[in-house]
């Protein structure tokens, strides 16, 4: 249509043509390949995170561990932490989300394919500035507490303890003040901790703007909100936890870079600031944050269990209640962090309550799934075999959840490795199960093939056995007390056992990731052809070809039930059993054919480079702040603004379409339609 | 749909060799019974009425979840044998749900979490206010260790072993006065943080003399894995007994002794900044150092009635008292990461003496 024509195409925004090749990452801004990417940063990260917690249990093998200085431990569980949780799970759930939502709310993109790059982009920077503090840190700067000018008055000042790794975040992911603050931690890595952190926030915000709105007016003709898949569902409840938990957090974090920047005193006590205030709006946002982090893992599971049940999902409605009311119920629950910290008899008594109201639609999620297993015809493929993994360990996870609920029993537990022991059930017996699922159940959405079987069953047990390993004695050795972010225990408390178990149980979990990756790998290039349907699905991302074309639908699908492409393929007999329709198999070939070969023209947003050049001005502001006393660091800070607002005028200004000429995949390019 | 074809064969690929996974992790799990040594952190052995009173609810909890834990697993371990894809088995009822089950499971839960409720909650208002009749004893928190003053025995001050009579209730009244610690003595109560700022309470209390192991249990910077405690519970004679002798002023002793020569070097080599001791004469340092706030170490006047220093982690099973005491004065920065206590540069001799007059503030 008609904006291009009247305006003249300035060179400068021109809109980026490359289909192929490096600039085509950089400038897409299509779900799949930006799915594609958050997917492999995340996974970069995953194995970033995953180094570090080798490290930490070769610490913890026996008593007094020397293998790293307490310098470098501290830093090492707090980057493993808040890698793990901003920079693997919450990134590999956007991979999910990304690439398979609008395919399975029958969508050609995200309602805003810009911003979407934009998220992603400014996630990337954002871990990339949070680890670049590595090359800031200063050996031979001296630890130990400064007094209010910044200046090192007392403590340690043999640099022996300060080394490279030493030079990351070491605050604990929590960051809690004041340790975390200026006096007691006067380095750059917690700055760099705050700011990073404040830079992956504002992606995540934007994420979940998009898919909120993507999925309130993407959805294809006769998708209802009650037809969506459970995945979908998940999302839109992450997206709105995000939505309201992330502002919290940015204005906590803005807090804290002020008091350690510039003088403030929100949560310093010498100063009369609160370091419980911090503790709040940590929570506040950090409980819901874990939520964002296991839901979308729940929405995975309730897509795999079924199809390998052959059964609908028992309860989709309750799952979907269930869902929802875990995120209402999320936000009331934060002070169970903080029972011990002195809080009012009333709010413990409160938070307890509300704390142990989460395990009912909990329990109703791992009932309806078992529900669906009932009767069913259950093949156990790797993707099944890690959904079961996952209901069976999150099971754990809960239970043991309940205790933190029990007060005065948290009063004993809080802060030893029962917790660690309890989240990482959640975290990785659940989210990251779930995460593998689901790479092998989709695999052939991105790729057109299926992973290797056998190595992914082998993966599975491994992976289950070393979890179990590393994660169970960890319950047993909180209640003999073992407490939390601890460098080194003593011979006398007789931990050395179950801990040289867990750090046995880490390396055969990291054995496993390994047979992960090398099927991966093999499986893109070598793997079996999957086809069109080859899980024999049921929700109508598996009615497009195999891998998922540039287009998606090749023409906008119609939906007339939950689980629509199952009864396109299947009606019941009297005894309400699914019989396959005779025209199943041709309809999967003709399916195939027609999404290769769309008749008409599709319009598809089109590439734009300045969702990079707009991520490009956030680090630079953190630099900036960082360095906010020299000349230097001011200046940073105004071409980074200079850089985002200019990314953002330029977005503004760049046409909405390219004249066609060179967008050649048969008439995919011709401006059909602008919005 | 795909039939994977299996390229790699492995023995547990196939028919029961499959099960042998379970196995491995069935033996792991059982081997828990064989450690039966309790750590001296453990929550297992309460010895007073407040940890009692909470072990008391963990147990019909923990229970009540190891009940559930077999009945869930057990269904779905029952689901994968039962319902798994065999040659000839029918294709599966296409069940949408049931609101009969979807109510009963969300009944029952609510209504055990209803029956935990109760005591939970009637255990909270009791073990957050300390009793009238408790003695006071304040808990300051510093990096790395913790200070004791008893307000009502004239302000005696001593660390790292907090001494209490049996059967007789302690209110910890309990602040920071750098980073927050968190205060835990699994055998008397669960923990509590010490907030700078703000002033948290704990009831403690023992029922039998004895050591009782502590821990602090938050973050607290570079050394927190460090920061221990002991709890040294005694007979009411025994405490009277040990409030008399903490309550005489340290001796100055003799010159040209070892131990006169340990306290000059304490008084000349910077010791002083940080490290108060009461005197007869008045003199000590301890208000100099109050003064300064944060930055103190402990009251050393009865510092050899301590069994323990450095934060109550050392001496340990693996160095004796001397030679740990010798480590530590030498370099405690290296002993102890982060040590406020700088590196003096004390030679041999003077490490020598200075313990000589250590170990005679008795």
């Amino acid at each position: 249509m008609t904006a291009t024509a009247s305006r003249p195409a300035a060179t400068i925004f021109r809109r980026p043509a490359a289909t192929t090749g490096f600039w085509s990452w950089i400038t897409t801004v299509d779900h799949k390949k930006i799915g594609v990417m958050y997917g492999y940063t995340a996974f970069t990260f995953f194995l970033f995170g995953g180094i570090e917690a080798l490290l930490i249990r070769v610490q913890l093998a026996g008593p007094n561990g020397d293998f790293l200085t307490a310098a470098e431990y501290n830093a090492l569980f707090t980057t493993h932490a808040v890698t793990m949780v901003f920079l693997f799970v919450m990134p590999a759930a956007a991979a999910f989300m990304n690439y398979l939502l609008p395919l399975m709310i029958g969508a050609r993109d995200v309602a805003f394919p810009r911003m979407n790059a934009l998220s992603f982009w400014i996630f990337l920077m954002g871990g990339l500035f949070l680890y670049s503090v590595i090359f800031f840190s200063d050996p031979q700067a001296p630890l130990g507490i400064a007094d209010a000018t910044g200046t090192t008055v007392a403590g340690n000042l043999d640099p022996s303890y300060n080394t490279l790794l030493g030079g990351l975040p070491d605050g604990g992911w929590f960051l809690y003040q004041p340790n975390a603050g200026p006096s007691y931690s006067p380095g750059l890595a917690i700055d760099f901790a705050a700011l990073g952190l404040q830079i992956l926030g504002v992606a995540s915000l934007i994420s979940s703007v998009n898919f909120i709105v993507t999925i309130f007016n993407m959805r294809a003709q006769g998708m209802r909100l009650l037809r969506m898949p459970v995945f979908v569902w998940m999302m839109l409840v992450v997206a709105f936890l995000l939505l309201f938990s992330l502002p919290i957090i940015a204005i906590a974090l803005f807090m804290v870079t002020f008091d350690r920047s510039f003088g403030t005193s929100f949560f310093q006590a010498a100063s009369g600031g609160d370091p419980i205030l911090w503790q709040h709006l940590f929570w506040l946002f950090g409980h819901p944050e874990v939520y964002i982090l296991i839901l979308p893992a729940m929405g995975i599971v309730s897509e795999v269990i079924p199809v390998f049940s052959r059964k609908p999902l028992f309860g989709y409605a309750a799952i979907v209640f269930a869902g929802a009311g875990i995120g209402f119920l999320g936000f009331g629950v934060w002070a169970h962090h903080m029972f011990a910290s002195g809080i009012t008899p009333v709010a413990q008594a409160a938070f307890g309550l509300a704390t142990m109201t989460i395990a009912i639609p909990t329990g109703i999620k791992i009932f309806n799934w078992l529900g669906t297993m009932w009767g069913g015809k259950l093949r156990f493929t790797t993707p099944m075999l890690f959904a079961v993994g996952f209901v069976s360990q999150f099971v754990i996870g809960g239970l043991s959840g309940v205790t933190h609920a029990i007060v005065p029993s948290d009063w004993q537990q809080t802060d030893t490795y029962w917790i660690v022991g309890h989240f990482h059930y959640v975290l990785f017996g659940g989210a990251i199960f779930g995460i593998f699922a689901g790479l092998y159940y989709w695999f052939p959405k991105i790729t057109g093939r299926v992973m290797n079987e056998t190595l992914g069953k082998l993966h599975f047990w491994i992976q289950f056995i070393g979890f179990n390993l590393t994660f169970a004695p960890m319950h047993w050795l909180g209640l003999q007390g073992m407490v939390r972010r601890t460098w080194r225990y003593a011979p006398e408390m007789n931990m050395g056992p179950w801990n040289l178990a867990a750090t046995v149980g880490a390396f055969i979990i990291a054995l496993a990731v390994l047979i992960f990756m090398v099927n991966w790998i093999w499986s893109r290039r070598k793997g079996q052809p999957s086809g069109l349907d080859p899980w024999d699905a049921r929700t109508i991302e598996w009615t497009i070809p195999n891998p998922t074309p540039e287009y998606n639908f090749a023409s906008n699908p119609v939906v007339h039930s939950l689980d629509d492409f199952w009864h396109l393929k299947y009606s019941e007999d009297d005894e309400g059993r699914p019989v396959r329709r005779p025209d199943a198999d041709d309809l999967v070939v003709r399916l195939d054919h027609e999404g290769r070969n769309p008749t008409e023209p599709i319009h598809l947003p089109n590439p734009s480079y300045f969702p990079f050049i707009m991520s490009l001005g956030l680090p630079m502001i953190g630099y900036g702040v960082i360095w906010h006393t020299a000349l230097w660091g001011k200046i940073l800070i105004g071409l980074g603004a200079l850089t985002t607002i200019g990314g953002l005028l330029g977005w503004g200004m760049e046409p909405l379409e390219e004249p066609h000429d060179d967008h050649g995949h048969d008439g995919h390019g011709e401006p059909a339609i602008a919005h | 749909m795909v039939r994977p074809r299996a390229k790699l064969r492995f023995p547990w690929s196939t028919g029961r060799a499959r099960l042998l996974p379970l196995a491995v992790l069935a033996l792991a799990l059982t081997s828990c019974s064989f450690i039966e040594i309790d750590s001296p952190l453990t929550i297992f052995e309460p010895a007073g009425p407040f940890a009692e009173r909470i072990d008391g609810l963990f147990w019909p909890v923990f229970w009540t979840a190891v009940v559930v834990f077999f009945l869930v697993q057990g269904a779905i371990l029952f689901a994968v044998f039962a319902f798994r894809d065999r040659p000839g088995r029918k294709e599966p009822k296409q069940t949408h749900g049931n609101a009969a089950l979807e109510i009963t499971w969300t009944v029952i839960p609510t209504l055990i979490l209803a029956v935990l409720a109760v005591p939970t909650v009637q255990a909270v208002f009791d073990l957050t206010k300390c009793g009238d009749d408790a003695m006071v004893i304040e808990v300051i928190g510093h990096q790395w260790w913790f200070e004791y003053v008893y307000p009502e025995h004239g302000g005696i001050t001593t660390a790292n072993v907090l001494v209490m009579p049996e059967d007789q209730e302690v209110c910890a009244t309990m602040t920071s006065e750098d980073v927050m610690h968190n205060f835990w003595i699994p055998a008397l109560n669960g923990k509590r943080y010490l907030v700078p700022g703000q002033t948290t309470i704990l009831r403690l209390q023992a029922d039998e003399p004895g050591e009782y192991w502590g821990h602090c249990a938050e973050f607290c910077g570079l050394s927190h894995s460090l920061m221990r405690a002991r709890a040294q519970v005694v007979t009411a004679e025994e405490f009277d007994a040990w409030i008399a002798a903490q309550s005489q002023p340290a001796e100055v002793p003799a010159e040209g002794t070892p131990e006169w020569e340990g306290l000059q070097v304490f008084l000349n080599k910077g010791c002083t900044a940080c490290h108060a001791v009461d005197f007869a004469d008045g003199s000590g340092v301890d208000d100099v150092v109050r003064a300064r706030g944060t930055f103190r170490g402990p009251n050393l006047t009865h510092f050899a009635s301590r069994h323990v220093f450095a934060g109550a982690y050392l001496p340990s099973e693996d160095i004796g008292y001397d030679e740990a005491l010798t480590e530590w004065l030498a370099n405690p920065p290296l002993v102890k990461p982060g040590s406020f206590m700088p590196d003096l540069g004390l030679t041999g001799e003077e490490i020598s003496d200075l313990i000589a007059w250590l170990k005679s503030n008795t």
